[in-house]
């Protein structure tokens, strides 16, 4: 016990200097490359976001969901609308966006919580469509139909602060990565994130103990549709556009590909996930043509020999660890 | 073992005006005029249980009786068709099963159900979910007052493992302790819920013989404490060494009830189970 409880801490300890050099080389990262790439960076961290979202409901949860780029345009479309109308600030609309998208996921999925498996991932693609369609269609003229909503501000704290340019997009979309993550980990650690993943292993099993099954999955549905709501407000910002063609079927798949590649309900695993989504393409730009293919081949290697993912989230003595040592403790 | 049960059933603290009610022999769980259906068969008809506190009933009787469907209406996860569930004088009909579980039902599955990729720990702190409260807010920023829950939370689940004697497997993943040690680790988290009734289905299925005899001590052992067990079970051995009393049925109905030793030899019994005429002196 002793023993254990020595090498917790000292994996402890250097998971720590891992954290600290990673947050260090994306600090300084801007100052050594180009534009270009500070922008790749830039998407990478919106992937990221987005991964994370999506993570909430297909990784903790094992809810299929493959209509999550919807709550995205939800998000994107509610700071274009009301920026472009009534000129409300980007930031101001950022928690606005997030609860917009996830009232909507709210009132879309209550109906349908209760379906399982494949069922439920149908009715998230018709769902992700339909909202496509519909912003295509132009409601009430509100929507710009195929062209868009465009003409969106920077987000900008008066005129004291503007963020315009691609490194401060950069450090704006990480520090809100950064931000999800201290989150999404406190909760991967309380009784929310545990009933969370009791579902996912047996759904049966984790009612008949006591767990709220249709209040948890409603709950990860609305919380990673907020997130993509607020992602969606800062792709508005960066593109100054937003059109239905951004939130297709394809986008939904990737972000799918995304937690599949990094590994179900892992953090980490996501965030390398969405590294290899949008860094890889760009890296084997030379290869032009095809470059797609080989990302195609990479991807079926990886699921054949790495079935789990990535970095797949382990479970057992890291993951309590911090607790056994806080209970020790208090004991003592 | 016992004496260890009370002492955490002390901690966790009870209701204490439940304590002074609590009188052995009064009926805590009791079926009415039962009903389920599917489609055109009748699983259960008409079927009254009762189950009296701090005693162990069992529910037993052929394959296809009807037995598991009767549990899972009771838990919930069947709605009945008709008739009524009374748990605590309370009716359970159209209850969640995780209402019902925090009503103070716990249950375990024939066939074994944990959370196979989750260590044994966090398996027996699902059976505390129920039992706590901390939301959103309070987790995403780890208050105070999330984290001593959090602590409390983990001190029951350590105290149950325990009491199992699986705490050396606490971060063991579930799916790869012995199958025996799973039995006991689903039982651990259903005790975790602090429940008055544990329905157990069939608990020595699937167990040698020492393990059955340790899970006889074992139940006999925690019934010591304000806890009634009902169980369906095929092993006549456990039926007739712990229960107190037992109800037989067949195709949906029950066809006899009482002291093991008159169940034993009930006639009709001896039919359901091993058919009339000759095939009774081939046993």
């Amino acid at each position: 016990m002793k023993l254990n409880q020595d090498s917790g801490k000292q994996k402890g300890i250097s998971n720590r200097w891992l954290i600290w050099l990673v947050a260090i080389v994306f600090l300084i990262l801007p100052f050594l490359i180009n534009d270009y790439w500070v922008d790749v960076l830039f998407y990478f961290g919106n992937y990221a976001l987005l991964g994370l979202s999506l993570n909430i409901v297909l990784g903790e949860v094992g809810l299929f969901d493959l209509g999550h780029m919807g709550f995205v345009a939800i998000g994107a479309y509610t700071t274009a609308i009301l920026n472009t109308m009534f000129g409300i600030p980007i930031i101001i609309l950022l928690p606005i966006s997030a609860l917009a998208a996830g009232a909507f996921a709210w009132l879309v999925c209550s109906p349908i919580i209760h379906l399982r498996g494949d069922y439920l991932c149908i009715v998230t693609i018709g769902m992700g469509e339909i909202i496509r369609l519909t912003l295509n269609n132009n409601p009430f003229g509100i929507t710009g139909g195929p062209n868009g909503v465009f003409g969106i501000d920077f987000p900008s704290l008066g005129n004291l602060f503007v963020i315009d340019d691609s490194v401060k997009f950069y450090y704006y979309i990480w520090v809100i990565v950064g931000l999800t993550i201290i989150g999404l980990v406190n909760l991967q650690r309380s009784r929310i994130g545990r009933a969370w993943n009791y579902i996912r292993e047996d759904e049966i099993a984790a009612e008949s103990t006591g767990i709220d099954v249709r209040y948890y999955k409603l709950l990860a549905f609305i919380l990673g549709a907020g997130l993509a709501g607020i992602s969606g407000n800062i792709f508005a910002s960066k593109l100054m556009i937003v059109s239905p063609e951004s939130f297709s079927f394809m986008e939904s798949c990737l972000l799918f590909c995304i937690v599949l590649i990094g590994g179900m309900g892992s953090i980490p695993g996501v965030i390398i996930g969405s590294a290899a989504i949008s860094l890889f393409p760009e890296v084997f730009r030379p290869f032009a043509q095809s470059r797609m293919l080989i990302f195609g081949v990479a991807m079926i290697v990886m699921m054949v020999f790495r079935p789990g993912g990535i970095w797949p989230r382990k479970r057992g003595s890291s993951e309590l660890q911090l607790l056994h040592m806080k209970v020790g403790k208090e004991v003592e | 073992m016992s004496e260890n049960v009370i002492k955490i059933d002390q901690e966790i603290g009870r209701e204490k005006g439940d304590l002074t009610t609590k009188k052995n022999g009064q009926v805590l769980l009791q079926t009415e005029q039962l009903d389920k259906k599917f489609g055109g068969l009748i699983a259960v008809n008409h079927f009254d249980l009762k189950v009296s506190r701090g005693q162990i009933s069992s529910l037993i009787g052929p394959n296809g009786a009807g037995k598991t469907t009767v549990f899972n209406v009771v838990t919930g996860i069947y709605r009945a068709d008709g008739g009524k569930v009374i748990f605590k004088g309370e009716n359970l009909a159209g209850k969640k099963p995780h209402e019902i579980v925090r009503s103070g039902i716990a249950r375990t599955f024939q066939n074994i159900r944990l959370f196979p990729n989750m260590t044994c720990l966090e398996n027996v702190m699902a059976g505390q979910h129920c039992r706590s409260c901390e939301g959103m807010i309070n987790s995403l920023f780890q208050t105070h007052k999330q984290h001593m829950e959090e602590v409390k939370i983990r001190k029951c689940a350590e105290d149950r493992l325990k009491q199992v004697n699986l705490w050396q497997y606490r971060d063991e993943l579930a799916k790869n302790i012995a199958y025996g040690n799973q039995r006991m680790l689903e039982i651990s988290r259903a005790l975790a819920s602090n429940p008055d009734l544990l329905i157990l289905d069939e608990p020595s299925s699937g167990l040698n013989d020492k393990e059955t005899e340790d899970l006889m001590k074992f139940l006999k052992g925690i019934i010591q404490d304000h806890l009634t067990i009902l169980l369906i079970e095929h092993d006549m051995n456990v039926v007739m060494g712990i229960s107190d009393w037992v109800s037989v049925m067949d195709e949906g109905k029950k066809i006899a009830e009482g002291l093991p030793e008159q169940i034993y030899t009930n006639p009709q019994v001896i039919e359901a189970y091993l058919g009339r005429e000759e095939d009774e002196e081939d046993e």
